[in-house]
């Protein structure tokens, strides 16, 4: 089950590992301190960085397909980092399966991602320093899955986050941007403080914070040991945090202030996959500890039923997409907390949902592209024939994630609700059927999404003239739309990426036995798909949508549009008591602390002031206090000799 | 009995090379005043002036390498020790930075910062015809390269008498120099009267110890003193008065309390290249001169003297810190905050051990370059009247010059004490050695007082970057390649040791050991 911890060296063309990283930190140093004179050629360039990493991710891949299985993680020494007498931190780069996995997709998607860019910020008078952002973006990822300890990861980790501050926040003159991103930093926060509290404790247990330290040596701690299941905790809060799952989710639909490209970013190839990259990573951590693995999928779970409901009752396009991804992570999640039977399953979801995403998410731009910015789906309607392209790749990504057979999402989200019933006992069955429910609402809300966008009458403004986007924006919808419908086949045909996958995560359970056979759990699947999908029909594709969204609902759809009290509950429990904790102190910091401060300032001040009168200026009275000095002087000596 | 009679002394001249070099471009500097056409004469001399000083460097580096073994030459007259070459290696490093400042004439628009004639009276119509005129007075270069010569043999002086000497050749330029102000001429001339009068008065209690000491010992010998001190039945009271009138001398040239009052008057009234080089050079040497004093000669009687210096020490950290807090020009203000920094490196000279000297040289280094830059940046800022000193005229100077006002809060916050600068690192050496020697009390005030000074320091960052610039606020002067060159030097300085302190810690504790 232990991964291998012998790392290879990096020789021969895994010499130019480190060149991942490099590419678009330089893009993003030359966009960002290149100043007006990179403002022409500026994006361009982020581009070609992007993509050159991406052609070094393929060429570094297919060398690692040439070399054995056991023989394919690959370890890269930069510099001595932290050379402290016993804390000893070395810079160094680890590609193995699992960090392949994620640099294809954070420069594939990120380059494609990019791509469209250019013809969506086209108009925006600051876009160098938004391509700039967006390398930035892509650098940090990268370090985050390229590091070799725990330490690197980190900083990718916090680069992360404050990339995402940047692009959140990128139309910082609009309120709202800048209250989304100050949200997403600080919701961030409370997770890094997780996982830097688990940095710690490994280094304080085991001396180092290198994978192959921590890794190889947690198994001496025991199996479910206190500490083991304390740094399991944790870690699996930080991932929370990155990965918007339950309960720090509240900020990944105010993120959706920035502008689309960077939630496509964030939802398909960066940000929220962080967490699942985490727990994937520290598989050996969770492996030993059986709680802190339940612990992460009731986590998955329950986010995956939020978004699921949140995602039912929203009429913003993007806010719709957003719950979806805190879904769809939500069963990432469920999948790497079952343990090592799922952990390549949790990978495969989120790979294919990087591609359906990003599809989704740049067609939800492109639509608002041609509708003057508008989010609202109740002002859409009929797009189909003016948008052909937008509606045909859009559909692809639908159907990937709704699971229609044959593509992407059938391939991978199955599989985890198979997995879920797996694990057995009642957990798997509760499990299984919060996955399977899920899939139902899915298909509800996505649906729901496509009806009321590209269906039906046209409700439009009068003053939207909706047309398809340029081709530098449709390009890389149609390559991504490509990926959901083949990457879910191509990635599982053959097993390809589990045993790919597997001297990272270990042996996945493809052959155990079932709760319910494969086959009819497909097919219930299925059935509860095109039941969700039919509700949705029959209440958005028979009737007519009204203009503005009705007030007189369940209770349920007043608590999904209030991200089902979500912000609420945070406000309730952490803001107000953090506000009266904050006050409480400013108040004793004010009269007590300061009271004292003040008091000895002037003091101080005040004897300034007398004793700055003995600075006459004339030389007899210095001449006289030198005198004075020195018979002082010899007092005190002479004195104390006589006494 | 002829003077044949006399046997001269043998002199081994290599490890004398660092300050006959410095002296030499000293002397040739007075040709130069005699034989160059007046034209030409400002280049030629910073030519002299630089080479001599460079050579001065490569001859401490040969002498480091060459002489392992520290050694008592000229009659046990000078000592080459580690102190002596780390300090004149900082003194020679400050120099060359200090002739930069000097030779700069780009900032005022009639030419250097130095007066054409200083002996015209102040006020008259000759004066004012001076200030235009865009001559200036180029004795500053021999001058000030006498002055530094003789603060290189001030520390190596292993003989009081010697030691005199050098404190009056270290000395007497700079009271000529501190007259030469081209502008505020009557301020400058009241500095360098102030500043004579009560140097030669302190000159005075410093010869006076001496001649108690050749009482108590029978010789003006460091070496003689100090087993002097560990004989039993010499005359006791000769000594502490030796002691007492000494220190009196070198703590007035170091600008310790209570005989600090000349420092801000003199600081504020010189022109402001010739306060850069009192304020590093003459500090670095003096103290050298106090450590070495102290170390060698006064050892055995610590019990004595210690409890005197550790109140010279509080006073002077108190009287710099509290008085800064009120000053409103930002000349006085550096003053006080070098008075305060006196204070600091004399607890590293109490703790009387290896680290408290090797930190003491470190905290010299350091601090002489911090405050060498922030002189520098003074006469950078400027108005019609030349350099705008008040610091109401210094609001809001980050937000039109915020790489100038950046490169003096970094100065700032090394005084200040603030980590991945230089002077936390210096802080922290000698503290640690207070405390390692038992001197944890005073190491308690000096936080305390680097707290108060912290105030008025971050003060003036505040007035820098976060008020209005003033509607008629000085004008950033652009300067030539000589300022940059002393600032680019002072912030590499204190940005390096801030952030890599490593290696010249183990060359300060390599060097911290004198020969007795």
């Amino acid at each position: 089950m232990k991964p291998a911890l012998a790392y290879a060296a990096a020789d021969g063309t895994f010499a130019a590992t480190w060149l991942l990283l490099a590419f678009p930190a330089v893009g993003a140093a030359i966009l960002l301190l290149g100043g007006r004179r990179a403002n022409r050629w500026g994006p361009v360039l982020a581009c070609l960085a992007a993509g050159a990493a991406f052609v070094l991710g393929l060429v570094l891949f297919a060398a690692m397909l040439g070399r054995a299985g056991d023989d394919r993680a690959i370890s890269q020494h930069l510099f001595s980092w932290i050379p402290v007498n016993g804390f000893q931190v070395d810079a160094g780069l680890l590609l193995d399966p699992l960090s392949m996995c994620f640099v294809l997709l954070v420069t594939g998607v990120g380059t494609l991602i990019h791509i469209y860019a250019l013809g969506y910020m086209a108009h925006d008078p600051n876009r160098r320093r938004f391509f700039g952002y967006l390398n930035l973006f892509v650098v940090a990822m990268l370090l985050l899955v390229l590091g070799n300890n725990f330490l690197a990861l980190y900083v990718g980790w916090e680069g992360v986050g404050l990339a995402s501050y940047l692009l959140i926040g990128f139309w910082s003159a609009r309120p709202s941007a800048a209250t989304a991103a100050k949200k997403a930093f600080i919701v961030n926060r409370v997770g890094d403080v997780g996982l830097s509290i688990a940095i710690m404790l490994m280094f304080a247990t085991l001396g180092t914070t290198s994978y192959a330290g921590v890794l190889g040596g947690i198994g001496a701690l025991g199996a479910n040991s206190g500490t083991v299941t304390a740094i399991a905790l944790l870690l699996l809060l930080g991932a929370c945090g990155k990965s918007a799952q339950f309960p720090l989710q509240s900020w990944l639909l105010d993120a959706m202030e920035g502008p689309t490209p960077v939630s496509a970013l964030i939802h398909a190839a960066t940000m929220v996959t962080a967490g699942v990259y985490l727990i994937a990573r520290s598989a050996p951590i969770f492996n030993l500890t059986s709680d802190g693995r339940l612990l992460v999928t009731i986590v998955g779970a329950v986010t995956l039923a939020i978004g699921a409901i949140i995602g039912c009752a929203y009429d913003d396009i993007k806010k719709v997409l957003a719950s979806s991804t805190m879904s769809q992570i939500g069963y990432m999640f469920l999948a790497v907390g079952l343990g090592p039977a799922a952990y390549a399953i949790g990978i495969l979801h989120l790979l294919t949902h990087g591609f359906f995403k990003a599809t989704m998410f740049l067609g939800a731009g492109s639509v608002m592209h041609g509708m003057n910015d508008t989010v609202d789906m109740r002002r859409y309607g009929g797009l189909r024939t003016v948008m052909p392209i937008t509606f045909w790749t859009f559909a692809m990504g639908y159907l990937a994630i709704i699971g229609f057979p044959g593509w992407a999402g059938f391939f991978s989200k199955d599989k985890i609700i198979e997995a879920a019933f797996d694990k057995g006992g009642t957990s798997g069955w509760v499990l299984g059927t919060v996955a399977l429910i899920g899939a139902g609402v899915t298909a509800f809300y996505m649906t729901r999404l496509m009806i009321m966008t590209f269906f039906g009458e046209r409700r439009w403004d009068p003053d939207a003239h909706p047309h398809e986007s340029p081709a530098v924006m449709t390009g890389p919808m149609i390559v991504l739309a490509l990926g959901s419908v083949i990457s879910g086949f191509a990635l599982t045909f053959g097993g390809g990426l589990q045993q790919f996958l597997e001297p990272v995560v270990g042996r996945s359970a493809e052959e155990g036995i079932h709760t319910i056979s494969p086959t009819v759990l497909t097919l219930i699947t299925l059935l509860v798909v095109a039941g969700g999908a039919a509700a949705a029909y029959r209440q958005y594709g028979t009737q007519a949508v009204p203009r503005t969204a009705p007030q007189a609902v369940s209770p349920v759809t007043v608590a999904a549009r209030r991200n089902l009290y979500g912000d609420a509950v945070n406000e309730s429990l952490l803001m107000r008591p953090g506000q009266y904790l904050t006050r409480a102190l400013v108040f004793v910091d004010g009269r007590g602390v300061d009271g004292v401060v003040n008091g000895l300032a002037a003091g101080i001040g005040g004897s300034s002031g007398r004793l700055r009168h003995a600075q006459t200026g004339f030389v007899r009275s210095y001449a006289l206090s030198m005198f004075g000095g020195a018979a002082l002087v010899l007092a005190v000596l002479l004195l104390g000799r006589l006494g | 009995m002829t003077p044949t009679d006399i046997p001269a002394p043998s002199i081994a001249y290599g490890p004398l090379w660092p300050m006959i070099a410095v002296f030499l471009a000293a002397a040739i500097g007075v040709l130069v005043e005699a034989f160059v056409p007046a034209r030409r004469r400002r280049p030629v001399h910073l030519v002299v002036a630089l080479a001599g000083l460079t050579g001065g460097l490569v001859a401490v580096a040969l002498v480091a390498r060459n002489h392992h073994h520290p050694t008592l030459i000229a009659e046990r007259a000078v000592a080459v020790d580690g102190p002596t070459l780390f300090i004149q290696g900082t003194l020679l490093l400050l120099g060359i930075a200090a002739v930069l400042l000097l030779g700069e004439r780009s900032l005022d628009s009639t030419g250097g910062t130095f007066v054409a004639a200083a002996a015209v009276v102040p006020g008259s119509r000759g004066e004012r015809q001076l200030t235009a005129s865009s001559t200036m007075q180029t004795e500053v270069f021999p001058l000030a390269m006498f002055a530094l010569g003789g603060m290189l043999l001030f520390p190596a002086s292993n003989n009081l008498l010697l030691m005199f000497v050098a404190l009056e050749i270290l000395s007497l330029p700079l009271y000529l120099l501190a007259g030469l102000a081209r502008r505020r001429r009557l301020l400058s001339q009241e500095a360098a009267v102030k500043y004579f009068l009560l140097g030669a008065f302190s000159s005075a209690f410093f010869l006076y110890g001496i001649a108690m000491l050749y009482g108590y010992a029978g010789s003006v010998d460091l070496g003689a003193i100090f087993t002097a001190t560990g004989t039993v039945g010499s005359n006791d009271t000769l000594l502490y008065l030796g002691i007492a009138l000494l220190s009196v001398g070198l703590l007035f040239k170091i600008g310790a309390a209570p005989f600090q009052n000349w420092t801000p008057d003199v600081y504020q009234g010189s022109p402001t290249p010739v306060t850069a080089l009192m304020a590093s050079g003459t500090k670095v040497a003096a103290f050298g001169a106090l450590l070495r004093v102290f170390y060698v000669a006064f050892g055995p009687v610590r019990w004595d003297w210690r409890p005197l210096m550790w109140g010279v020490a509080i006073l002077t950290m108190g009287v710099g810190a509290v008085l800064a807090i009120t000053q409103t020009d930002v000349k006085r203000m550096l003053a006080y905050s070098s008075i305060a920094h006196a204070g600091f490196i004399l607890t590293g000279v109490v703790a009387l051990n290896r680290s408290g000297l090797s930190g003491s040289l470190f905290y010299l280094l350091a601090y002489g370059f911090s405050t060498l830059g922030a002189f520098a940046i003074v006469t950078l800022v400027r108005d019609a009247d030349g350099e705008a000193t008040h610091l109401s005229q210094w609001r809001g100077l980050g937000r039109r010059s915020p790489a100038l006002a950046g490169i003096f809060a970094l100065f700032l916050l090394a005084f200040a004490g603030i980590p991945l600068t230089s002077g936390f690192t210096s802080k922290f050496a000698v503290f640690s050695a207070a405390i390692s020697s038992g001197a944890t009390g005073l190491v308690v005030v000096g936080l305390i007082a680097s707290a108060v000074a912290a105030f008025f320091y971050v003060r003036v960052i505040v007035l820098m970057f976060f008020e209005a610039p003033a509607p008629d606020g000085p004008t950033i002067a652009v300067p030539s390649v000589l300022t940059y060159g002393a600032i680019a030097l002072a912030f590499a300085v204190t940005v390096v040791l801030g952030v890599i302190p490593g290696p010249l810690f183990t060359l300060a504790d390599k060097a911290a050991l004198f020969v007795r």
